[in-house]
């Protein structure tokens, strides 16, 4: 996937093969990683000829924003698929943590 | 009948201000597991007694209650539920046939049946939604997430923001985020990961999450809403009571701290507002000024209680139809 992202065009499962090489990879495991990526919607793929060529369906900073929002239960759809260490809090609230912790570090200081 | 009918109706409708007053009440941090316990059977026991005092109208309906004695709750309730799908049948004929207390006692049994139904519904469809949502989360974790030192057993995701949570189920994972890893130290960070594996080990996901279900059916409702944010925070105490278990709770209590601090300037305030206010401060104070657990006569009471909410329905639907 790093290096479909990586990538600024649609590549073929030889040119991914080609650009892993610290990784000594059969040409049939790339394609079955690419091909599963594609049926999972994270990689699109168009023929060219008789090879697939791929490309990423999102940026990398797209996922991982998508991952974020749903961990600071920012999409407004509450659900109890995660379980958060702390919850959000509002900016108040906040500031008034941020005194609490500022008191608690005064209070053992030495 | 109408005993166990005027019972049943007087239970659920004792539970909703039962309910509110457990959301105010203060002695739950002291021993949380306790009063999930008392949440649970507040729950369950309300949904028993509902159902149950409504079909109990509708059964008393048909048949003088006699096939009801027979045959047990289902053959009573499938009686007079075809009597209801005859009378619907009937269309124009309906009050001809029965009388308007006919027709009251059908809508109370079609109102039975039918919250029977949206309970049963609603579980179920909060569960799917539950796991979409994790799977969703492991796809994008295996794409995205990485190792790190620091946080052993944990996946660490590149973004700025404080996140720590885990995703619960079969295949778990505890994820921390790059942001949370700069904003903690080592000793900060153990006691997180010592929180999210008492969440995982536990299963405190399914503690919530027949809660969820009933926050998402009863959005409007102020008892559902209390009931999911009390319970949701219990879960939160336990887990942070069996982490302080094996290390300082000091480092909990900051950990919490750094990391509400810093969620804060991200978060909208509208949307977050009815969710977990001052439960960051109320689980510190609870960590840094522990609370003497409740005495055992206490406890026993509340056990008592909460096996009489949740029994006594039930045994009144189980002997009495």
């Amino acid at each position: 996937m790093d290096v479909l992202w990586e990538s600024a065009e649609p590549i073929t499962v030889r040119q991914v093969s080609l650009r892993l090489t610290e990784r000594d990879l059969a040409h049939t495991t790339v394609m079955t990683v690419l091909d599963r990526l594609a049926k999972k919607g994270f990689a699109r793929r168009e023929r060219d000829g008789r090879a697939w060529r791929y490309r990423a369906a999102e940026s990398r900073e797209a996922y991982v924003t998508e991952l974020m929002l749903t961990a600071l239960d920012q999409t407004g759809d509450r659900q109890a698929a995660l379980a958060r260490f702390a919850r959000s809090v509002t900016d108040s609230e906040a500031s008034a943590l941020r005194r609490a912790l500022d008191a608690l570090g005064e209070g053992t200081g030495s | 009948m109408a005993t166990q009918v005027i019972v049943l109706a007087a239970i659920a409708a004792a539970c909703i201000p039962a309910a509110s007053a457990l959301a105010s009440a203060r002695w739950p941090q002291r021993s949380p597991a306790i009063a999930i316990l008392l949440w649970q059977a507040l729950g369950l026991g309300w949904g028993l007694a509902a159902v149950g005092a409504l079909a109990g109208i509708g059964v008393a309906g048909t048949s003088n209650g006699s096939t009801g004695s027979e045959n047990g709750v289902a053959g009573a309730v499938a009686s007079a539920a075809a009597g209801l799908a005859g009378r619907l049948a009937g269309g124009r004929h309906w009050h001809a046939a029965g009388g308007p207390l006919e027709g009251v006692r059908l809508a109370a049994l079609a109102a039975g049946l039918l919250l029977f139904g949206l309970l049963c519904w609603i579980l179920v469809a909060a569960s799917a939604g539950v796991l979409r949502a994790r799977r969703r989360q492991r796809a994008l974790l295996t794409l995205l997430a990485h190792g790190d030192p620091k946080v052993p057993g944990a996946l660490v995701v590149d973004h700025p923001a404080a996140a720590a949570y885990c995703v619960p189920g079969l295949r778990s994972a505890i994820v921390v985020s790059a942001g949370t890893l700069a904003l903690l130290d080592q000793a900060e960070l153990a006691a997180v990961l010592a929180h999210e594996r008492a969440h995982i080990r536990a299963r405190h996901d399914l503690v919530l999450l027949p809660f969820t279900a009933l926050l998402r059916a009863f959005r409007w409702s102020a008892v559902a809403r209390a009931a999911h944010s009390a319970v949701a925070l219990l879960v939160e105490m336990l887990a942070d009571d069996r982490a302080r278990r094996r290390l300082p709770a000091r480092e909990l209590a900051t950990a919490l701290l750094r990391v509400g601090a810093a969620g804060g300037g991200h978060a909208p305030s509208g949307a977050l507002a009815a969710t977990g206010d001052g439960e960051v401060a109320a689980r510190v104070a609870r960590l840094l000024r522990p609370v003497p657990r409740l005495p055992l006569p206490a406890v026993v009471a509340i056990v008592a209680g909460a096996i009489a909410v949740a029994g006594v329905p039930a045994a009144v639907l189980a002997f009495s139809f």
